[in-house]
C-alpha cells in the first residue's frame, strides 16, 4: 500500500536510519535480549538514543569492526539478540570474514544494521559510498537481506527482524528520502509488495530508490505504458512467486537499485529468472564503477540512477 | 563433572594424546603438533576446572570454552569424547566426508563445540560477547578462551583485549598457547611478539605464566585466573609443540601436518611407555 501523496511536492521525508534508531529504541522497551554493539558511529547510525536508555545493553568497542562483528556472535551464541551498528562500508565492508565465520556459519543471531549506503551517501566520496555490500553478504548462506524502502519499512523491518532467529544483514540509508509507505502498509520479510499494478512492464527495486522508478511509472503512464512496480525489500530469500507472476504478465523487466549492478538484488532477480523464466531485462545500479562526492540527486543523475535513465531503459524494452 | 586428580589427568592425557595420532594418522592431514602440545591444559580443563554437563550440552550455567585457533581441534575433539560428549568411535571419522568432525571445528556440527573457528583471530571477540552477556544476565558460568601465540599476529585480538578490559570482564580467562611457532617457523622469526606478558598487563589484563605440561601448575594456575577481580585475565602457557612425541617435539613442521603408518606406530609406542 503507497500513501497517498506520493507524486505531490510536500510528500513527507525521513531517512532510514532514522526509522533503524527509533526502531531499536522501541525494541529496547519490548525486548529485553535485543542489544546494541556500537563501532563508534552511534549518532551517525542512531543508535545513541538506545545508548542513552540502555546503557548495559549497549556496547561501544570503538572503531572496530571486526571484534564489533565476533563480540556480536559472542553475545548471540549467549542467546542475546544483537544488532551491530555501523556503515556499510565498514560493517560487512571490513568485517566479512567475521560476518562469514563467526556469524553466518554459526548461525548466530547476529543483526547487522548498516547505514550510509550507496551513492546516497554523498558528500563524503566514494570511500564511504557501499556500493558492494549486498554482493559480499547475499553470497554467505544462512544469511537473510533486507532492504527497506522508507522510514515506515525500515521500522517494520528493524522490528520483524528480532523475531526471526538467524543471521540478518539490513541495510539503510543517510539522506532523508521520500515515505512512500505508511504505517499499515503490510510487511513481511521474504514477501514482495506490488506497489502499482501494470501490464507491460515489471520494475522491481529496493532501498529508497524505489522512488525513483515510482516517478518513472508516473511519466510511463503519460506514455500509455503501464509499469507493475514491485518493492523487493527481502533481497534473501527471495519471493520467487511474485516475480515470476509479474514477469510473465509483462515478459520484460527493469532492476533498480543503489548499488553495483554486480552481485546486486537485480543479479538475484536475474539469476532466477534466468532458469525460470528468461525475459529481457534492463539493469539500473551502478556499472562497475566508484562514486563521488556530490548531492545524492546529482549523483543518482551522473550514474545512471534517476527516473529519467529508469523511462530510457524502459522504452528500449518496449521498442523491441 | 566429577574433579580428576592429577594421577588421573596424567593418564586421561596420555590417552588423548593417543588418540590424536590415530585420529590425524587415519585422516592423512591435518595439525599434530599443536594438539599435543596443549594436551595437558585441555585435560585439565575438561576433566577438573570446566563446570560442564555433558549429558546436557547447551546447559545455560556451563563454562563455556572457546576455541579460537581451530586448527588445534584435534585436542577439543578427543577432549569432548573422553568427556561423554559424543561415542568415542566418531573420532574416526575426523575430516572424512560427511562427518562432524570437522577439519576445523564447527558449533553447529558436534555438541560441545561452542563456536566456529579456523581463521585466526576471532575467538577472544566471541569469548567477550559471551562474557559480556554472563555479566548482563549476572550469571556465574567463565568463560575460557584458548589462543596461540601466532594467532596475536592478528589486529583483531588486541581490539579484544581492549574490549575485555573496558568492560572489566573477570569471567573471561585466555590462556595463550606459547609454543614460539606458527605455520611457516618461529614466532620470533615470522612476527616477533617479544613480551606477550608486557603487552597484556599494558592492556590492563592480570597476567599469570604456567608451564603447560605441568598438571599440577595448571590446576593452580587456572584456580587462580578464576578468582581475579575487576579486569580478564590471561594465562601465558608454555608449552612444547608435538608435547609426548619425541620426534614431533618443537618442530615447525609439524604444525600442520598428520603422522604416516609407521610414524604413528612409533608415536604410540612411545605414548604407551610413558604411563
Amino acid at each position: 500500500m503507497l500513501s497517498k501523496n506520493i507524486y505531490e511536492k510536500n510528500i513527507k521525508t525521513k531517512s532510514t536510519r532514522d526509522g533503524f534508531g527509533e526502531a531499536i529504541l522501541e525494541l529496547g522497551k519490548k525486548n529485553k535480549d535485543v542489544v546494541v554493539v556500537s563501532a563508534d558511529l552511534a549518532e551517525s547510525t542512531r543508535v545513541h538514543n538506545f545508548a542513552k536508555k540502555y546503557p548495559n545493553r549497549f556496547f561501544e568497542v570503538g572503531v572496530a569492526e571486526q571484534n564489533a562483528m565476533g563480540i556480536a556472535a559472542g553475545l548471540a551464541l549467549a542467546d542475546k539478540i544483537p544488532y551491530i551498528a555501523s556503515f556499510g562500508v565498514f560493517s560487512p565492508g571490513r568485517n566479512w570474514d567475521q560476518l562469514r565465520v563467526s556469524v553466518a556459519y554459526s548461525k548466530a543471531n547476529v543483526k547487522i544494521a548498516a547505514s550510509h549506503t550507496g551513492l546516497s551517501v554523498g558528500q563524503d566520496g566514494a570511500s564511504h559510498q557501499a556500493l558492494e555490500d549486498i554482493a559480499i553478504v547475499r553470497t554467505l548462506p544462512n544469511m537473510t537481506i533486507i532492504v527497506p524502502c522508507d522510514y515506515n519499512e525500515t521500522k517494520k523491518a528493524t522490528i520483524a527482524a528480532a523475531k526471526i532467529k538467524g543471521p540478518t544483514y539490513l541495510r539503510f540509508g543517510r539522506p532523508a528520502s521520500p515515505i512512500m509507505t505508511t504505517k499499515a502498509s503490510k510487511f513481511e520479510i521474504g514477501k514482495a509488495n506490488v506497489l502499482l499494478k501494470g501490464s507491460d512492464i515489471t520494475i522491481v527495486a529496493s532501498g529508497p530508490i524505489l522512488y525513483e522508478a515510482l516517478l518513472a511509472a508516473k511519466e510511463l503512464k503519460n506514455k500509455k505504458i503501464k509499469a507493475e512496480i514491485i518493492n523487493l525489500h527481502t533481497i534473501k530469500p527471495l519471493d520467487k512467486s511474485t516475480i515470476l507472476r509479474s514477469v510473465k504478465k509483462t515478459k520484460k523487466l527493469v532492476t533498480v537499485e543503489d548499488h553495483q549492478i554486480a552481485g546486486g538484488m537485480g543479479s538475484t532477480v536475474v539469476e532466477m529468472l534466468s532458469e525460470n523464466f528468461p525475459v529481457p531485462t534492463q539493469m539500473i545500479g551502478v556499472r562497475d564503477s566508484f562514486g563521488e562526492s556530490g548531492k545524492p540527486e546529482e549523483l543518482w543523475d551522473k550514474y545512471g540512477l534517476s527516473y529519467p535513465h529508469i523511462i530510457k531503459a524502459v522504452l528500449k524494452l518496449i521498442k523491441k | 563433572m566429577k574433579k580428576h586428580s592429577v594421577s588421573e589427568l596424567k593418564k586421561i592425557a596420555n590417552q588423548i594424546r593417543q588418540d590424536i595420532i590415530v585420529m590425524q594418522n587415519k585422516a592423512g592431514s591435518g595439525h599434530a603438533g599443536g594438539s599435543l602440545g596443549m594436551t595437558d591444559i585441555f585435560t585439565s580443563l575438561y576433566f577438573n576446572i570446566l563446570n560442564h554437563t555433558p549429558n546436557n550440552p547447551h546447559n545455560p550455567l556451563r563454562d563455556r570454552l572457546v576455541l579460537s585457533n581451530g586448527h588445534i581441534c584435534p585436542v577439543l575433539y578427543s577432549s569432548l569424547a573422553r568427556a561423554g560428549y559424543f561415542p568415542l568411535v566418531k573420532l574416526k571419522s575426523l575430516r572424512k566426508i560427511n562427518s562432524s568432525l570437522q577439519g576445523h571445528p564447527h558449533n553447529t556440527a558436534l555438541p560441545g563445540v561452542e563456536t566456529s573457528s579456523g581463521p585466526l583471530g576471532q575467538g577472544i571477540s566471541q569469548a567477550v560477547g559471551m562474557a559480556l552477556a554472563a555479566k548482563l544476565d549476572k550469571a556465574k558460568h567463565y568463560i575460557f578462551c584458548i589462543s596461540s601465540d601466532g594467532e596475536h599476529n592478528e589486529g583483531q585480538v588486541w581490539e579484544a583485549l581492549m574490549t575485555a578490559k573496558k568492560y572489566k570482564l573477570d569471567n573471561l580467562i585466555n590462556i595463550v598457547d606459547r609454543n614460539g611457532i606458527q605455520i611457516d617457523g618461529y614466532t620470533k622469526d615470522i612476527m616477533p611478539l617479544h613480551s606477550l606478558a608486557d603487552k597484556y598487563s599494558s592492556f590492563g589484563w592480570r597476567v599469570l605464566k604456567t608451564n603447560g605440561h605441568n598438571l599440577k601448575e595448571i590446576l593452580s594456575t587456572l584456580n587462580k585466573a578464576k578468582n581475579t577481580k575487576g579486569k580478564p585475565t590471561v594465562i601465558i602457557a608454555r608449552t612444547t609443540m608435538g608435547k609426548g612425541v619425541k620426534f614431533m617435539e618443537n618442530k615447525y613442521i609439524w604444525h600442520g601436518k598428520a603422522p604416516n603408518d609407521k610414524e604413528t606406530k612409533q608415536a604410540l609406542k612411545q605414548l604407551q611407555n610413558a604411563i
